[in-house]
């Protein structure tokens, strides 16, 4: 077994390979002083495919590919995302790249700053806005969370190519039923602690994230709050019990086994650090109803950095592999679904998004 | 008559501009110039500018030696042989 780890970092992107997920041989930096915060492994074709959204701070966004698991990369002359001219807008950054379900192995989907959605059909060449999310009547009211109004997660539904579930910071969860034509708030029960009420709409949602076998149960980190819904999101409940904090940014589904979620909980509000300084990830295996802390082999005090949104992820292999990467550059694996736990690497530029699967 | 300009690009730039130090371009403005900048070398151009048309935050644009931002910007009017000198500002860290 032979697994690609990317790691996108504020200043470049790095690649580790490993056959055992403990010894790792790592490569890099790709696109140096550029932020990478999305990269996805696209493992439906036979060599997976890379794709990364790099910012340079000079000359802008844009979207590399790569078809030989990144030794090369590609970049289309003309550019790969870009608004239309009568939207007068411009990208900012590409926040997240997911592809579609199996079903529609050439789609690619990319969340962006300003909050907008994205589709490929070329597999990641070339994108068209999401016109119906765009045009929302809502999104003139979408704020700028602390890095900034983007659309930051994507969960296409596993059989019906009709449904889709996006996030934004600020805005919150919204759906789709009909390919993305029109879109509806779905944060009944997510607060906002920064207003008065609990919104329709405009919620701080860090991450959201859902098993394939169980699309319409979903987890979500909050800014403040973590949540579950099992009504496809019509409704949420706290599962903040159990964690030492309820601030966080990830939130990883375990790919086989449903129920199984992930986070690494933060001292609300103006701390920001795990609680204590001690690195933990946390899992719970019953959907959020308690929760296990996840330490062993991860520093045990003066862990004062913080996990990002896109920088905890799992692999696709069984048993799982859970990874993190740290805003001080630390890298941590763990082999067996999140009870031990082994440096990859550290000293490396803040990380921002993690993305591991299995590629032979 | 057309006016030509020569535009000089940076070496971090000039592999999206098929290798060239400087380009010979033809308009009477500066976004004139980025305009067949991008009919000739489309990577480039969204280098220098958004998909918007707004030039990039960190990239200065000396028009004949005056910044282009105390010009008009992309309304810069360049005059026959004027010297664009394409400079990434400083920016990062």
């Amino acid at each position: 077994m032979d697994i690609l780890l990317a790691i996108g970092t504020r200043k470049g992107l790095w690649l580790a390979r490993s056959s055992d997920r403990r010894n790792w041989e790592i490569s890099g930096p790709q696109f140096p002083v550029a932020d990478v915060k999305a990269v996805a492994i696209d493992t439906r074709r036979e060599t997976p495919g890379l794709l990364a959204g790099v910012l340079n701070s000079h000359f802008g966004p844009t979207m590399v590919t790569s078809d030989d698991l990144g030794a090369t990369w590609s970049e289309p002359d003309d550019a790969p995302i870009a608004f239309p001219a009568d939207t007068e807008a411009a990208l900012e950054g590409v926040w997240q790249l997911r592809p579609g379900p199996a079903a529609e192995p050439d789609v690619v989907y990319a969340g962006v700053e300003p909050s907008a959605l994205f589709r490929s059909t070329d597999g990641g060449r070339t994108f068209e806005l999401v016109r119906g999310l765009w045009d929302h009547p809502h999104r003139t009211e979408w704020f700028p969370g602390g890095g900034g109004k983007a659309l930051h997660t994507i969960i296409p539904h596993p059989q019906d190519a009709n449904r889709m579930a996006v996030a934004m910071s600020t805005g919150g969860v919204y759906q789709t039923v009909d390919g993305g034509q029109s879109w509806k708030p779905t944060n009944t029960g997510i607060t906002a602690e920064f207003l008065p009420e609990p919104p329709e709409y405009g919620q701080c949602v860090h991450k959201v994230a859902a098993h394939p076998s169980e699309p319409d149960r979903m987890y979500l980190q909050n800014h403040g709050g973590v949540f579950r819904s099992v009504d496809a999101g019509q409704t949420w409940q706290s599962i903040a019990d159990g964690v030492p904090d309820d601030f966080g940014f990830p939130m990883v589904a375990h790919p086989h086994r449903p129920g199984v979620i992930y986070n690494f909980p933060l001292t609300a509000s103006m701390m920001r650090f795990p609680p204590k300084g001690r690195c933990a990830v946390y899992r719970s295996e019953n959907g959020g109803d308690s929760w296990t802390e996840l330490s062993d082999g991860l520093p045990e005090q003066g862990f004062w950095s913080a996990v990002m949104r896109d920088a905890m992820c799992a692999d696709d292999a069984d048993p799982a592999g859970i990874y993190f990467g740290s805003r001080n550059g630390e890298v941590y694996a763990s082999a067996d679904e999140g009870d031990h736990w082994r440096l990859v690497a550290d000293h490396l530029p803040d990380v921002l998004c993690v993305r591991a699967a299995v590629i032979g | 008559m057309s006016v030509v300009a020569t535009v000089r690009l940076p070496s971090v730039l000039r592999p999206d501009a098929g290798g060239a130090a400087e380009l010979e371009v033809s308009g009477a403005t500066l976004g004139a110039v980025l305009d067949e900048i991008g009919m000739r070398f489309p990577a480039l151009e969204r280098r220098l500018r958004d998909e918007s048309g707004a030039l990039r935050r960190y990239v200065n644009f000396y028009v004949d030696g005056e910044e282009c931002r105390r010009l008009g910007g992309t309304a810069a009017a360049l005059g026959p042989g004027a010297e664009v000198m394409v400079i990434p500002s400083v920016a990062g860290g």
